[in-house]
């Protein structure tokens, strides 16, 4: 089947059987390996990736499924000498070991933001009515769709709520 | 995965024209779909591409008739089957009137997973038995006859009531628990046009001995949109108790939807999930508790009559206690002077 991509803001024109997923596309076929595949069952979130701002698991969608979408890996949030806050953070703050979960989990944390800023309310959120808050217990349950097997967690949060305090500085 | 044929169907008459050939399947989220897909548990021949329909939208109903006011004052809710369940827990109105399931959602599943996972496909979405991911295992369910490996096997996840010789699975959807205690109801659109509305306290069907066959949908049936009814209650409250505390599937879930006067309990709807092939609710268990004043005693006869039946499979013996503390805890705190209202 012929489906067109438009990965970080590039379409990939690509011949697909209708079984890929949008995993497999993007990494096998629009050659972008950034994105990994840990469990390709919805379970580890290392897929992870934005559609049109939303996080999803790449892993459990059809390439075909996506015609149109504005997919966004960890290629497009930034590049190494224009790295993105969620990106630097992870630097700054050591958020990773292997680092194999990271793309993930970087691209999970964003659209999280994202969320915290519209009010979307978690299972932790003692009241639904908000204020949403990057606190420490929002962001281990907002992140828990992300495993890391070398178990980095401590930093991963901090990293996040590095760029949460700055944002909350700026606005 | 094996091989199928793709449709993305433009309107909703073209999804049901499509998947009226046989070993077709809609697919709206495909997060349980495709997993399925992958460990070809399920092997459709052509998938309905329905995530694009015009089913995604939440409005306010007149009560009952299902119909929409436009006015947005109306006293129920229409969830389009579409919806995905990271929208509907962050839905104003949901969180206002129906807290319940805003909580059941967020208990569900991962942040992206549930960008993903759709109304219509989360009550759908098949059992965790072990058995039946394992398509090397007998299973029931997923090859009916073939007999039911959880009985003798490893079955601590499994149902302690409505289950059969023929299948111990349970439902895992946390959702279709508050849904079941707010008493929703689930619009049908049928092949040939038809329309129906099933209340999903007759949706599901219990195994028995055919446990292939889960819900009353007839093949070709399309779930259009779930129907909320104004809440009985004001004290809502979603517990979930699971291996660890975000991202697993329920041992025992409980939702309450309840109100209070004059010190004494005046409605009481309870469901419950991980207990058995369905969302569970008991009308004598409300009934028991409905114009009592709340005490420690009332929430332990409520439990007997709820358990009453109940019969452990040996690894998920656990869950009769568990479940008669769970109940004890929501009723204890969804009674109290601190619930706010
Ligand atoms: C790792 C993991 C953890 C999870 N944890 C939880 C949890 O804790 N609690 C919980 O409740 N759920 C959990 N889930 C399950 C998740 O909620 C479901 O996968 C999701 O709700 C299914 O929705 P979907 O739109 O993706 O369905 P799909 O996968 O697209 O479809 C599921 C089924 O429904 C049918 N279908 C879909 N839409 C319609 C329609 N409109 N009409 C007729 N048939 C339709 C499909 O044909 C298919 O058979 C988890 C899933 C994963 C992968
Ligand atoms: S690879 Fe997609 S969730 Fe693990
Ligand atoms: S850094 Fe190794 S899995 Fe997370």
């Amino acid at each position: 089947m012929h489906v067109t991509l438009k990965i970080n803001d590039s379409a990939h024109d690509l011949t697909l059987d209708p079984r890929t997923t949008l995993l497999d596309a993007i990494r096998l076929h629009a050659g972008l390996t950034g994105t990994k595949k840990g469990c390709d069952h919805g379970q580890c979130g290392a897929c992870t990736v934005l559609v049109n701002g939303r996080r999803i698991n790449a892993c459990l969608s059809l390439a075909v499924m996506h015609e149109g979408d504005e997919i966004t890996t960890i290629e497009g949030l930034g590049s190494p000498d224009a790295l993105s806050p969620l990106q630097a953070a992870f630097v700054e703050t050591d958020g990773f070991q292997c680092g194999y979960c990271t793309p993930g989990q970087i691209c999970s944390a964003t659209a999280m933001l994202e969320e915290i800023r519209a009010g979307w309310p978690s299972h932790v959120s003692a009241s639904l009515d908000g204020p949403a808050l990057p606190t420490e217990a929002e962001i281990a349950e907002r992140m828990s769709g992300n495993l890391c097997r070398c178990s980095a967690y401590p930093n991963i949060v901090a990293a996040i709520r590095l760029v949460a305090a700055a944002r909350e500085d700026a606005a | 995965m094996t091989p199928f044929e793709y449709i993305r169907a433009g309107s909703c008459d073209e999804a049901l024209a499509a998947a009226g050939a046989p070993g077709s399947a809609f697919i709206a989220g495909g997060t349980n779909l495709l997993d399925l897909m992958k460990h070809e548990v399920m092997t459709p021949a052509r998938l309905v591409d329905i995530s694009r329909l015009d089913l995604a939208g939440i409005a306010p109903t007149d009560a009952g008739t299902g119909a929409g006011t436009g006015a947005g004052t109306g006293a129920g809710l229409r969830i389009g089957a579409l919806v995905p369940n990271s929208e509907l827990a962050a839905d104003p109105l949901v969180r206002r009137r129906w807290p319940l399931l805003s909580r059941a959602l967020l208990a569900g599943a991962s942040g992206q997973l549930r960008n993903k996972a759709t109304t219509g496909g989360n009550l759908l979405q098949r059992t965790r038995c072990y058995y039946f991911y394992d398509t090397a295992m007998p299973c029931n369910k997923r090859q009916p006859g073939s007999g039911c490996a959880a009985r003798e096997g490893f079955n601590r996840i499994h149902a302690i009531l409505g289950a059969s010789d023929a299948c111990i699975a349970t439902h895992p959807s946390d959702m279709a628990v508050a849904l079941r205690a707010l008493s929703a109801e689930v619009e049908l659109l049928a092949p040939g046009g038809g329309r129906r509305q099933v209340p999903l306290a007759g949706f599901y069907r219990l195994p028995g001995e055919t446990p292939q066959i889960e819900t009353v949908l007839e093949p070709g049936e399309m779930i259009a949109a779930v129907l909320l009814p104004p809440p009985e209650g004001d004290r809502q409250i979603y517990r979930k108790v699971r291996d660890r505390a975000s991202y697993a599937f329920a041992l025992v879930s409980v939702a309450a939807c309840l109100r209070m006067e004059a010190g004494r309990i005046a409605a009481a709807a309870l469901a419950f999930g991980g207990l058995a092939p369905m969302p569970w609710r008991s009308a004598k268990v409300e009934a028991a508790l409905i114009g009592e004043a709340p005490s420690p005693a009332l929430f332990d006869h409520a439990a007997d009559l709820l358990l009453a039946e109940a019969r452990g499979q040996g690894h998920n013996d656990f869950k009769i206690p568990l479940a008669r503390r769970t109940l004890a805890a929501v009723l204890a705190e969804a009674c109290s002077e601190e619930m706010p209202a």
